[in-house]
């Protein structure tokens, strides 16, 4: 090799004009910009606020698969989740179960009032206020919101080791098995699409609580659905709870969900 | 060291270029998996964890049976396994790689897997199960190699090893026992939320890690100049025998809870790999195969006859390591995901692409158990010359 001290004057002259360019070059960027309205971040003014948000379901409200259907369809639409026809690669955030399959080890799965059998039940993420989940994870992608107790997936962190999906006893997660985006037919530009190899789940809509909305189902529910502060006495949630038989799914288990239903 | 891992017969690189070829078609379908996404297994929303994390469990038992060895000798002064001590340590060390490669395999993002030390969570028992399988991979890698060389040099191995050593005893036991916190946490898994699962894993990993240890000392007894020893071999061969009495013990004492108590979340997993449940019950003859294996393995080991017995041992070890196997593996985790939470049967069928990757993952750790194996031997036979 040539180690001449020219070479090495050389090589020490292109170093230090090297390093010299990035601020020259950022000086001269700068002036083709101009200055940009700094990005709003966070909840606007009109965000809706709890300190754990709860969901009560009005079940004999619902009477057949038809009265699902629409929920299930906003929830889905709007947060970009795909349909597959294979049954491995399914990915559901809110569907309907049959009462004995929702509250499987709370109630009797004999002698079941018939209108009740074929009532379908609605199970989603129970947002738990004593998420396993939660305590499951490894890189806190899933994590519950100090402010208001939703259960909320960071899908960029998330490194698809479905602890959690173990985890979670209402079967409440699904994990991309394959790349989702081939398979929606249509794509809200307003959530983000999912990559292959992570874990998703119901959200409580954070977005759309965010912008002062309630839930996609519970708009879509035509008052089937409530949804409101558990810790505010004066809720609406808290009042339906006051006045109805409520029960929950698998109490026993200490998670207490925060997803009530009216039988 | 290293350089007796590349000096040998043309037999011994016939076979290095056999694991490497099995590891490389391996790959290859690991590739495709990257590319395409876990979806080419059989796992689904139901059963989310499958073959990968199976073979992971078993293997971290075989990992820990390491000590069943190193205990002995290093507590007991028990002398006769000076001989296979290093074997043990370094059967320890492959069988950590391959655990460490099947959770990396079995990741949905694994170039994210920084993350778990970028955001520490002592809170997931993942977090420590990383901690406790790097730990034990290093404790080994430096108590095994750095014991080696001082026998090599013919001079005692430094005093600072000493701590480590003593240290790597709790810590076999460690890993396994995080390792079943990973399941047996958790609620509204039935099949799993058992205090007795760390126990049952500790004496399922005590037999048969030292069986396959057998079975390895034996193929070395054939193979190479030097001989582990047939005490040494007996020695091993009733620690098996003990440990897998112990572990249908408790196995036997899971069935009398589940079913005397016959609460149904106990119950249906059971039923689901013993008997079906709900029309499907594709474990069912491989449940009640581990079951003979297993007992075919105590009747070969606690008979003196047949354990003396150089054909009736290796029968009795490899029943014993593959009804483990069949039991740790496919049984302990798809059972525990079966029924699903809520109580709807869904079946989990490995496919062959997930095969040939978990076939690929063993190349890989024989390979390095090979390369490992050879130092050992090769420095042994060097000593004795």
């Amino acid at each position: 090799m040539d180690t001449s001290r020219r070479r090495v004057l050389q090589l020490l002259g292109l170093s230090a004009a090297a390093l010299s360019a990035p601020p020259v070059f950022n000086a001269l960027a700068k002036e083709a910009h101009e200055p940009a309205a700094a990005p709003q971040i966070g909840p606007s003014k009109e965000a809706l606020t709890a300190k754990q948000w709860a969901m009560v379901i009005d079940t004999p409200k619902f009477k057949s698969e038809k009265d699902v259907e629409p929920l299930v369809e906003a929830c889905h639409k709007i947060h970009n989740v795909p349909h597959w026809d294979e049954k491995r690669w399914e990915i559901k955030w809110l569907w309907a179960t049959h009462y004995e399959h929702a509250f499987t080890g709370t109630v009797s799965r004999r002698f079941v009032a018939e209108e009740v059998q074929h009532r379908p039940f609605l199970v989603l993420c129970n947002h738990c206020e004593n998420p396993p989940c939660v305590r499951a994870c490894p890189t806190k992608a899933t994590f519950k919101r100090p402010e208001d107790g939703i259960v909320m997936m960071d899908f960029h962190r998330c490194i698809g080791c479905r602890f959690c999906m173990a985890a979670c006893p209402f079967g409440a997660r699904s994990f991309n098995y394959r790349d989702p985006r081939p398979a929606l037919k249509y794509t809200n530009k307003q959530f983000p699409t999912r990559m292959k190899g992570v874990v998703e789940k119901c959200s409580f809509c954070v977005e759309r609580l965010a912008e002062g909305k309630m839930p996609a189902c519970v708009e879509a529910s035509e008052g089937k659905l409530t949804f409101g502060d558990l810790f505010d006495e004066k809720s609406k949630v808290r009042e339906l709870i006051k006045t109805h038989y409520t029960i929950r799914r698998k109490v026993n288990l200490g998670t207490e969900p925060a997803v009530y239903y009216i039988v | 060291m290293l350089e007796l891992a590349v000096k040998g017969s043309k037999r011994y690189y016939g076979w290095m270029a056999l694991l490497l070829g099995i590891a490389g078609v391996g790959f290859l379908v690991y590739l495709k998996q990257l590319d395409f996404g876990l979806g080419i297994t059989g796992m689904s929303r139901d059963v989310s964890w499958g073959f990968y994390i199976a073979n992971f469990t078993f293997l971290v038992g075989v990992a820990a049976g390491g000590v069943m060895v190193v205990l002995p000798y290093y507590l007991h002064d028990y002398k006769a396994y000076g001989k296979v001590t290093i074997l043990g340590e370094f059967l320890a060390i492959a069988s950590v790689v391959m655990c460490i490669t099947f959770i990396l395999v079995d990741l949905g993002q694994p170039m994210r897997v920084m993350n778990v030390l970028l955001y520490p969570s002592p809170n997931s028992v993942l977090f420590w199960d990383t901690i406790v399988l790097n730990g034990y991979l290093f404790l080994n890698l430096v108590i095994g190699w750095n014991v080696l060389e001082a026998e090599r040099n013919g001079v005692h191995y430094q005093n600072w090893l000493k701590p480590l050593i003593y240290i790597s005893i709790p810590w076999a036991v460690s890993i396994h026992t995080v390792t079943a916190y990973l399941y047996c946490g958790l609620p509204g898994r039935g099949f799993w939320l058992t205090a007795i699962l760390a126990p049952r894993f500790l004496s399922s990993a005590f037999a048969s890690g030292p069986a396959l240890l057998i079975l390895l000392c034996l193929v070395i007894r054939r193979v190479t100049n030097f001989d582990p020893g047939w005490k040494q071999i007996q020695s091993l061969a009733v620690t098996v025998a003990y440990a897998i009495c112990i572990n249908v013990f408790f196995l036997l004492c899971e069935v009398f809870v589940a079913f005397y108590s016959q609460i149904p979340e106990h119950v249906d997993h059971l039923l689901y790999l013993f008997v079906g449940l709900q029309g499907k019950g594709a474990y069912v003859p491989w449940m009640w195969t581990s079951m003979a294996l297993m007992v075919a393995g105590i009747i070969l080991l606690v008979n003196p006859i047949t354990r003396k017995n150089e054909l009736t041992l290796i029968v009795g070890c490899i029943c014993v390591f593959f009804g483990c196997w069949i039991d740790k593996g496919l049984g302990m985790i798809s059972g525990g995901f079966v029924p699903n939470p809520l109580h709807e049967v869904n079946e989990y069928i490995p496919t062959l692409l997930e095969g040939m990757i978990t076939i690929g993952v063993y190349a890989l750790g024989f390979f390095v158990l090979t390369i490992l194996f050879k130092i050992a031997v090769s420095v042994k036979e060097e000593v004795r010359a």
